[in-house]
């Protein structure tokens, strides 16, 4: 119960959160100089300062700013992001369009790279100096250096254009007909090169990560008592010392989720991946505000999402977290 | 037959300045049902000597370089990982000196103590559970049945060491190592940890190793000692016999840095005596001399020159200083 309670006072403070976002992303547009006036006047071809106060009055953008604010808040309240002129959509429909693709990327891709990262972290801490204790070091290393679309373009040069393994673009072939596998494998087939390249610099921070805490954890009391048991090594280290390892690099899981939908919007852009990075990427070239305005709403949201789940997950691993006690 | 038999053991050290033998030609037996002790300074090779009777040595730093460990009639040097892994916590087990972390975190008690049972005596989980709470109780865990779901943060210390105690006894084993099972527990707590031992003892007629700095423990639960040091065995006899005749100058002066507690406080204390000196660098404990020379008011040029040998009085007694018989 006590675990539920705690649970919902940080949702609480998650919604307050998300509020002070609004206003921030809102006061800042409304700096930046431009309005939807402008951008609908330039689709129209130019328009006269008459057909533009004219617009402003339709839209309410005449009004003071904190009612425009309160007006915007209002509606997002309701699940109403506004209307994009550009696409001639709502937005919330726009972005509820192009929202899974890039939670399916940033999922795959971040599940990936965590098992995946704390498999070879754990490896490599029982062989120190073998050869994947030495890999993981220069994968981290590779993963610090290398900037995210250099790796993605890097791949698809290699993979799609060199040998034409990978589909160069996309989410998915229209053309492919058969049933739900047929197009599963179409779908992962896509999104092959795009996940590498998002997890491969999120899967260098946490096999770093998950080697260091792992080699530490193998040297604690509680492991030897382990072993003093007379349980299997699976058991020791899979059991005892692998769940003793979890939280660090599920606590930096959960600061990564920022980072990983700020790299999600560079890989869609090199991938042409149909999701809310390439939106992002269009609308701000066309100075679509209230869509711009949508996805920050969103990538706040799914980051304070993304962080309630985490502190969850460290519940659920840690008893000394929260809860009991 | 001895149940335990150990012979020449040597155990090397890797340390940074080469390797040294920290614990060197060391001898002894123990008996089934007996209780022996071990005491000496800290850093003398005992815990060394406890984690090399359950094949536990600091992997990479420490091995065994020569001598044998016969247990029940089998080497244990030289037996496999498998049948180590079925010999720990079943037919030997061991009670770590600190108890706050020697507990794993994340798991509650009843499951640690569950887990062990089920390893070694293919009990269900609900079974295994079941003793695991007899177990609490046992070893005297207020309300056990609600403690079983406790996690090790919800304990204090002493309780955690009744813990670690229930899962060492858990299989009855033949040998229980139990390394200062105390020193981290105030003085209360203390002898309550050593009565709940001696007890456990009793109903399952374990033997007992027991590490400790406590001459007082030593008197009351071990029938027979060995003083360790700098790795080596000084001396080795019936607990009454050493303590009323140490044949050794350095278990002579371990005995004398015992207060003498029942003085009334009225009296004129005495002062505290103390074995002056330190226990010489680990990369020093091969040299073929008495490691206590230096320290010793005894020693003489022959101290200096060559290791003592063990050398025997009656049957039990054994001390090796080139001075014992003169003691
Ligand atoms: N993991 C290790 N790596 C290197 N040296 C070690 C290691 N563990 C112990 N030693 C060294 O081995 C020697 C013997 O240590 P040991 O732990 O057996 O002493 P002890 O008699 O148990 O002392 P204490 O009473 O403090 O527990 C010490 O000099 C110590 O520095
Ligand atoms: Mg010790």
């Amino acid at each position: 119960m006590q675990v539920l309670q705690s649970f919902a006072i940080r949702a609480g403070y998650a919604v307050i959160l998300l509020v002070a976002v609004l206003v921030l992303n809102f006061s800042m547009m409304h700096l930046a100089p431009g309005d939807v006036a402008d951008t609908i006047s330039q689709s129209m071809g130019g328009a006269d300062q008459e057909l533009l106060d004219q617009i402003r009055a339709d839209y309410g953008l005449d009004q003071p700013f904190y009612i425009q604010l309160g007006h915007y808040i209002g509606g997002v309240l309701q699940f109403d992001l506004g209307f994009s002129f550009f696409y001639n959509q709502p937005v919330t429909e726009l972005i509820l369009q192009r929202l899974p693709a890039t939670l399916l990327l940033v999922i795959t891709a971040q599940l990936l790279a965590l098992f995946i990262g704390v498999i070879m972290g754990v490896i490599s801490a029982r062989k120190p100096n073998g050869i994947l204790s030495h890999f993981v070091t220069f994968l981290a290393l590779f993963g610090y250096a290398a900037p995210v679309f250099w790796t993605g373009i890097l791949l698809l040069i290699a993979f799609s254009l060199k040998v034409q393994w990978f589909p160069v673009a996309g989410m998915q072939d229209v053309t492919i007909e058969g049933g739900f596998w047929a197009h599963f494998i179409d779908v992962a087939r896509h999104m092959a090169l795009p996940v590498v390249t998002l997890g491969s610099l999120f899967l260098a921070l946490y096999s770093r990560l998950a080697r260091a805490t792992m080699m530490e954890t193998l040297g604690s009391d509680f492991v030897r008592t382990a072993k003093a048991k007379g349980l299997s090594t699976n058991q020791v280290v899979y059991k005892h010392a692998l769940k003793n390892s979890l939280s660090p690099v599920i606590t930096l899981a959960g600061l990564q989720f920022s980072a990983v939908i700020s790299g999600a919007v560079l890989v869609e852009a090199v991938f042409s991946w149909p999701g809310l990075g390439t939106l992002a990427f269009q609308s701000i070239i066309a100075r679509d505000t209230p869509t711009i305005l949508g996805i920050l709403f969103f990538s706040a949201l799914v980051v304070i999402v993304g962080n309630l789940l985490t502190d969850l997950a460290l519940r659920l691993v840690d008893p000394r977290v929260g809860g009991k006690g | 037959m001895a149940l335990l038999s150990v012979k020449n053991l040597q155990i090397e050290i890797k340390t940074r300045a080469g390797v040294a033998p920290v614990i060197d030609d060391l001898s002894f037996d123990l008996e089934a049902g007996e209780s022996l002790s071990f005491v000496g300074e800290s850093g003398c090779g005992k815990s060394m000597t406890a984690l090399a009777l359950m094949g536990l040595l600091p992997e990479g730093v420490g091995s065994v370089a020569a001598g044998s460990i016969t247990f029940d009639g089998e080497e244990l040097t030289t037996a496999t990982e498998t049948r180590l892994r079925e010999i720990r916590g079943n037919d030997i087990s061991m009670i770590f000196q600190e108890p706050m972390t020697s507990l794993n975190p994340l798991f509650t008690i009843g499951e640690q103590i569950a887990e062990v049972l089920r390893a070694h005596q293919n009990l269900s989980r609900k079974a295994a559970w079941n003793q695991a709470i007899e177990l609490l109780d046992a070893v005297r865990i207020p309300n056990a049945k609600a403690r079983v779901n406790d996690y090790p943060f919800q304990m204090s210390g002493g309780q955690r060491q009744r813990v670690m105690i229930a899962i060492a006894l858990a299989c009855q084993p033949k040998i229980l190592i139990a390394d200062e099972p105390t020193t981290a527990l105030d003085v209360t707590v203390q002898a309550q940890i050593f009565d709940l031992l001696q007890d456990m003892r009793r109903q399952t007629d374990s033997s007992i190793i027991l590490i400790t700095h406590d001459m007082g423990a030593v008197a009351e639960m071990a029938e027979r000692m060995i003083v360790m040091y700098a790795g080596r065995k000084a001396e080795l006899g019936p607990v009454e016999d050493v303590i009323a005749n140490p044949r050794h100058p350095y278990t002579a002066g371990l005995i004398s840095c015992v207060p003498h507690i029942l003085s009334t406080l009225t009296e004129e204390r005495e002062k505290l005596v103390e074995v002056p000196g330190i226990v010489p660098p680990l990369n020093d404990f091969g040299k073929d001399s008495c490691l206590f020379a230096s320290r010793c008011q005894q020693a003489q040029a022959q101290c200096l020159e060559a290791r003592p040998p063990e050398i025997e009085f009656g049957p039990e007694h054994q001390s090796a200083c080139w001075r014992a018989q003169e003691l």
